[in-house]
């Protein structure tokens, strides 16, 4: 069967289960809540930045398990990076998804190849990408959770 | 088959309905998908096609076509013939009383948008009231939310229990003097409750007020008597009736179309055109502006003729006895929830999993070949009433088998196994 479930690999189906960063942060200097209306998935993004660079990030939210360990690898993968390296893992990221990346270059992807086959199942697409969006939105927003209003 | 001798059994048995004679005619029905059988349970979104309406889409492509109630030419005269013909069809499949009662649309969105902008435009004013169902799909709420924003007026919604059956008991409640229209769907797509409408429809005109059905789920599955439901309008597409895309009916009471404004300006919905003043058609054709889908129109009256043969009655038989040989399997898997239990139902099973999302259910039961519905359904408020984002519903037609039942129990399970 795992054969034809490709996407569905033990990663990310561990992720899923047992999600790493889950939760909320106390005192997030950036935050962001991401929405598919399209399907209902629905995330929250938190994070600390401190000298630019990710100190602390957390997940929590409703959404499928293609969504779900994505959120969850993406906060295992930038945590302790600097912004600036968060958002190119993020163009790539999304290059991947959307089967844009190019090969021939070097890479950060790393495990999170495990999000390649999403490529062809382009309603599926939203759902592994939607973290990564939150993200940046986070990285947008302004210092303080409390001034965000 | 006993049902080869119809002329023995028809005293006291029902006739056997014999599906793989039914799924013999669907070309699609034959197609792998992932190496797998097509086991094809999105019927609720869009049914597929038979080969004698695919034929009849062909001829008529190949030896009829030209644009209809215009030139004086043999192809004209046949397409317009044609296209008149099958308006006649619809207007029997539904026993509607008279012919210029039933008009083309796109479908049923476009056919409640007629309603709105021709009844509700000129008849429902700052105040007034409309009532609504928390049943409705989306295409039957968004319009008259635009109504309501444009004119002021307001809308009100009937309830539904935890089975997703109409709280009925709240309906007359709802009316008052500036009740103005009423609109419900006959089948729910999201949960395949059958409403009582006909019961609905008596107490409404006990106070004045129309009622708009909208049957895209209904008109498929069971037989529908426009005169006996006493409906003013009944909306429904032919995609989900084994026709094409793009055409649908509304059929409305003559005297209620006449009152109506047009929802489209264009050609052939006038009689005769100046700058000072425009004279509009008469129904049908006031509200069928512009070249109609044509081939859609002809191959939607073959596929209510191909419908009509298997006989409505025959089809909402057996394909209750595939809702009920369902709902004992999906009740009997451990972790799936079954949401819309309504006593009385079409054969949709709308469920979730225990701790797997909708969608991961969708793209592994693809995987196994079976194409099933993720999503809200466009049919949120159901959504939020039953505290789930999301369900995963498979629709019968009457060409599915009890085999498919078999096989999609064993998509969830396979599905289960991959999260345990």
């Amino acid at each position: 069967m795992a054969d034809h479930k490709a996407l569905y690999q033990e990663v990310i189906l561990d992720h899923n289960k047992k999600p790493r960063n889950y939760g909320t942060l106390e005192h997030p200097t950036h935050h962001a809540e991401g929405h598919n209306p399209l399907c209902g998935d629905h995330l929250s993004v938190a994070l600390q930045l401190q000298n630019e660079t990710i100190d602390k990030i957390a997940f929590c939210g409703d959404s499928c398990a293609i969504c779900k360990a994505s959120a969850s690898m993406m906060t295992a993968a930038v945590k302790g990076k600097t912004r600036a390296q968060a958002q190119a893992l993020t163009q790539e990221f999304l290059a991947m998804a959307t089967g844009k990346l190019d090969q021939s270059q070097p890479n950060q992807i790393g495990r999170l190849a495990v999000f390649a086959g999403v490529r062809d199942l382009p309603t599926r697409v939203k759902c592994a990408i939607l973290p990564w969006h939150t993200l940046q939105a986070a990285f947008n927003s302004q210092r303080t959770a409390s001034t965000e209003v | 088959m006993n049902a080869r001798h119809p002329e023995m059994a028809s005293v006291a048995l029902a006739p056997v309905f014999e599906v793989e004679r039914v799924r013999a005619d669907f070309p699609i029905l034959q197609i792998e998908v992932e190496g797998k059988p097509l086991v094809y349970l999105d019927n609720a979104a869009s049914s597929q096609m038979p080969q004698q309406v695919i034929d009849r889409l062909a001829r008529y492509q190949t030896t009829e076509h030209a644009n209809i109630h215009r030139a004086v030419h043999t192809l004209s005269e046949r397409a317009t013939a044609a296209y008149e013909e099958a308006r006649v069809k619809l207007q029997r499949f539904i026993n509607a009383p008279d012919e210029r009662e039933v008009i083309f649309t796109s479908g049923t969105t476009d056919a409640i948008n007629l309603v709105m902008h021709g009844y509700g435009r000129k008849f429902i004013k700052s105040g007034d009231e409309i009532i609504l169902t928390t049943l409705e799909h989306h295409s039957n709420i968004v319009p008259w939310q635009m109504l309501a924003e444009e004119t002021g007026a307001i809308i009100r919604v009937l309830p539904i229990n935890d089975a997703g059956e109409l709280c009925l008991d709240q309906f007359e409640s709802l009316f008052n003097a500036r009740t103005k229209l009423v609109g419900v769907s006959h089948v729910s797509n999201a949960l395949g409750s059958i409403n009582p409408i006909k019961q609905m429809i008596a107490l409404a005109h006990r106070h004045g007020v129309p009622v708009l059905v909208d049957g895209a789920q209904a008109a498929p599955h069971m037989p529908v008597d426009v005169q006996d439901l006493g409906c003013d309008f009944y909306a429904f597409s032919g995609h989900k009736l084994c026709g094409p895309t793009g055409i649908g009916v509304l059929y409305g009471k003559a005297a209620l179309l006449e009152k109506m404004q047009p929802f489209k300006g264009g050609g052939d919905m006038i009689l005769s055109v100046s700058f000072e003043k425009t004279v509009y058609n008469t129904i049908p054709y006031k509200f069928e502006a512009g070249t109609p889908p044509i081939a859609a129109a002809i191959g939607l009256g073959a596929a209510v003729d191909y419908l009509s043969a298997i006989g409505m009655d025959n089809i909402a038989r057996y394909e209750h006895t595939l809702l009920q040989y369902a709902t004992g399997q999906l009740s009997a898997l451990p972790g799936l929830r079954l949401i819309g239990t309504a006593h009385n139902k079409a054969a949709v099973l709308s469920f979730t999993l225990d701790g797997i999302h909708p969608h991961d259910v969708g793209t592994l039961l693809n995987q196994e070949g079976i194409a099933v519905r993720t999503g809200h359904h466009c049919a949120q408020p159901v959504m939020m009433r039953f505290k789930v984002s999301a369900t995963t519903r498979a629709s019968f037609a009457f060409y599915n088998s009890m085999a498919e039942v078999d096989a999609l129990v064993a998509g969830i399970r396979s599905v289960q196994k991959v999260f345990a």
